[in-house]
């Protein structure tokens, strides 16, 4: 149903990666080593190490307060925002340490974010697509207009919104509201999109749509979603890591994640003995 | 058909709810009647000489005399300084109020905020002949000083001492809107590569426009009803003011002043003058109500 997905932003980094030999035919995106994470005294994760792989689909799943959500906001840098975090370790994303750069600005314009619920601005759908862009200093109308169009064609919503553009976003259904979110990150052209859950408060037709519309995406983009439900993470992840009390417990392949997991804890969870 | 019997302790509960009920019912009559009490006294002592006594109400609007003694009672110059002071304290006041506002809610560390809030705060409380005081010690010296007045006290002493009066009402009320802001808001624009900056003018304060607009207007509200402070620092000369070192009489003041010795027709005047003052007041609360209502968007 969609066909028009923003044009390639993804430059074409070719690295080897000695360990990874077996998927050599991959490109790590973002490679995390040792990441542990502090809330003041109170450690939050533990020495986490994971490669993502570029246009893959990376799913976190776990129990509430496992870490996920703290992991996924380590990558665009979204914890600076609260008091007494302290992070160790490394994250590098195309080979540059993110921790080491103050340039958090140009982090989140490479690295989108859609959260769990959805955080549309109050103004019209329009001023809304072209926030980021505005912030980023496109003025020009025709410009931000073909950015927004594509935008919403890239998230599947255009055809549902494109006769009320300027009317205010809030008007929207919960799921439309959800996929504008996902237009007005994509309106950054990022590389990266962090989703934070952005399921959990949608009705089912609205998350297949969501569903499918990350699946379209991955062609263009590196996805890392984390998610409380594990069907979900089966049916659009490619690689799934499963998060227990601040470790990731397994990160494998999602189908072997869910068909011979190695870990038992892992094979509890995701039988539904507990979480 | 007899109804159950309550047993007797139960039965002195409900007498008891009863009663209270009542009392409370009482209590919250008293303000009302007090409200219509005020209102219907001021209005009728107001109304009398322009229907009993046949003075154009048009005159006392809109000329510019006021002569108690030659029965001539004109005041539009106070009108005019009204207005002129509560604008020029806003055009200070609401902007340095925001901006604290802005600085408390998003800016400052929570340590200093803790400090620097309840100051604001306590500025509130701080009766307003103080703040008169304050005005005829500090600043009508320093203008007469540094601008060469012959007389230090002018509108643009009134417009300094009502912004810093203004303060806290701008301060709190928007602190309080910004800080209601949903953090989603904040969240969504960050991760969109916005600076930090960019966030509250961008979303923040736009989201809280509706609390902000109520601090203005608050906070005009309590600039145009100031009496005691504006009196002392206003110079009270019946003139319409020209330019800002101008000595000018607010309508408070007019009021204030002459109410204790006027009797007669000039005292009724005097409470025409409160009229006005109280429709000021009350344009004032409409515009509020009007906000208000509007601010679930």
């Amino acid at each position: 149903m969609m066909t028009t997905i923003m044009g390639k932003h993804n430059k074409d980094i070719k690295e080897d990666l000695p360990q990874m030999t077996e998927q050599s035919n991959e490109n790590t995106k973002i490679s995390v080593r040792d990441l542990s994470l502090f809330y003041g005294e109170k450690q939050a994760l533990y020495s986490l190490s994971l490669d993502i792989k570029e246009k893959e689909v990376t799913a976190l799943i776990g129990p509430s307060g496992c870490g996920k959500s703290t992991f996924l906001r380590t990558l665009n840098r979204m914890n600076d925002l609260i008091d007494g975090v302290n992070i160790t370790g490394d994250i590098t994303i195309d080979n540059e340490n993110i921790y080491q750069s103050n340039d958090v600005i140009k982090l989140r314009t490479k690295v989108g974010m859609v959260f769990q619920k959805a955080n549309l601005f109050p103004m019209s759908i329009y001023d809304n697509v072209a926030y980021g862009p505005r912030g980023q200093g496109i003025k020009n109308k025709k410009e931000l207009d073909k950015i927004v169009e594509e935008s919403l064609r890239g998230a599947a919503i255009w055809d549902e919104v494109k006769d009320r553009l300027k009317s205010s976003a809030l008007g929207l259904s919960g799921g439309q509201q959800q996929r504008v979110c996902i237009a007005r990150a994509i309106a950054m052209k990022p590389e990266i999109i962090l989703m934070d859950e952005p399921t959990s408060a949608l009705d089912p037709i609205s998350t297949l749509k969501v569903e499918e519309l990350i699946a379209d995406m991955k062609q263009d983009y590196t996805i890392v979603i984390v998610t409380h439900n594990m069907q979900q993470a089966a049916r659009v992840s490619d690689r799934t890591a499963f998060f227990l009390n601040g470790e990731i417990v397994e990160f494998d392949k999602t189908d072997k994640i869910f068909s011979v997991p190695k870990d038992q804890r892992t094979e509890d969870y995701i039988t539904g003995r507990f979480g | 058909m007899s109804s159950p019997p309550v047993e007797k302790t139960n039965k002195r509960k409900y007498i008891l709810e009863k009663l209270s009920g009542r009392l409370f019912l009482i209590c919250a009559l008293l303000s009302v009647i007090s409200l219509l009490l005020i209102i219907g006294f001021v209005f009728i002592k107001g109304i009398t000489p322009f229907v009993a006594e046949g003075y154009s109400f048009i005159d006392f609007l809109f000329g510019d005399d006021w002569v108690p003694s030659e029965d001539k009672f004109e005041i539009f110059p106070m009108i005019v300084a009204s207005i002129y002071a509560t604008i020029g304290a806003l055009i200070i006041g609401v902007p340095i109020g925001l901006f604290t506002a802005i600085f408390l809610a998003e800016i400052a560390p929570k340590k200093l905020a803790k400090i620097i809030s309840p100051a604001v705060q306590l500025l509130a409380g701080i009766p307003s002949v103080l703040y008169g005081v304050f005005g005829l010690a500090v600043i009508v010296p320093f203008l007469q000083n540094n601008l060469g007045l012959a007389k230090g006290q002018s509108l643009i002493a009134v417009i300094l001492v009502l912004a810093i009066m203004m303060l806290p009402t701008v301060v709190t009320v928007s602190e309080t809107a910004i800080r209601a802001v949903p953090k989603t808001y904040r969240e969504g624009s960050l991760a969109l590569g916005v600076s930090h900056i960019g966030t509250i003018f961008k979303v923040v304060v736009p989201a809280a426009k509706s609390g902000i607009l109520t601090a203005i207007v608050l906070g005009m509200g309590r600039a145009i009803g100031e009496t005691m402070a504006v009196i002392l620092v206003a110079g009270n000369s019946l003139i319409i003011p020209t330019s800002l070192t101008d000595s000018v009489r607010p309508l408070t003041t007019n009021i204030a002043l002459e109410m204790g010795y006027a009797a007669g027709t000039h005292q009724e005047m005097l409470f025409a003058t409160g009229i006005v003052l109280f429709s000021f007041i009350l344009i004032l609360n409409f515009v509020l109500a009007r906000i208000s209502s509007k601010g679930g968007h």
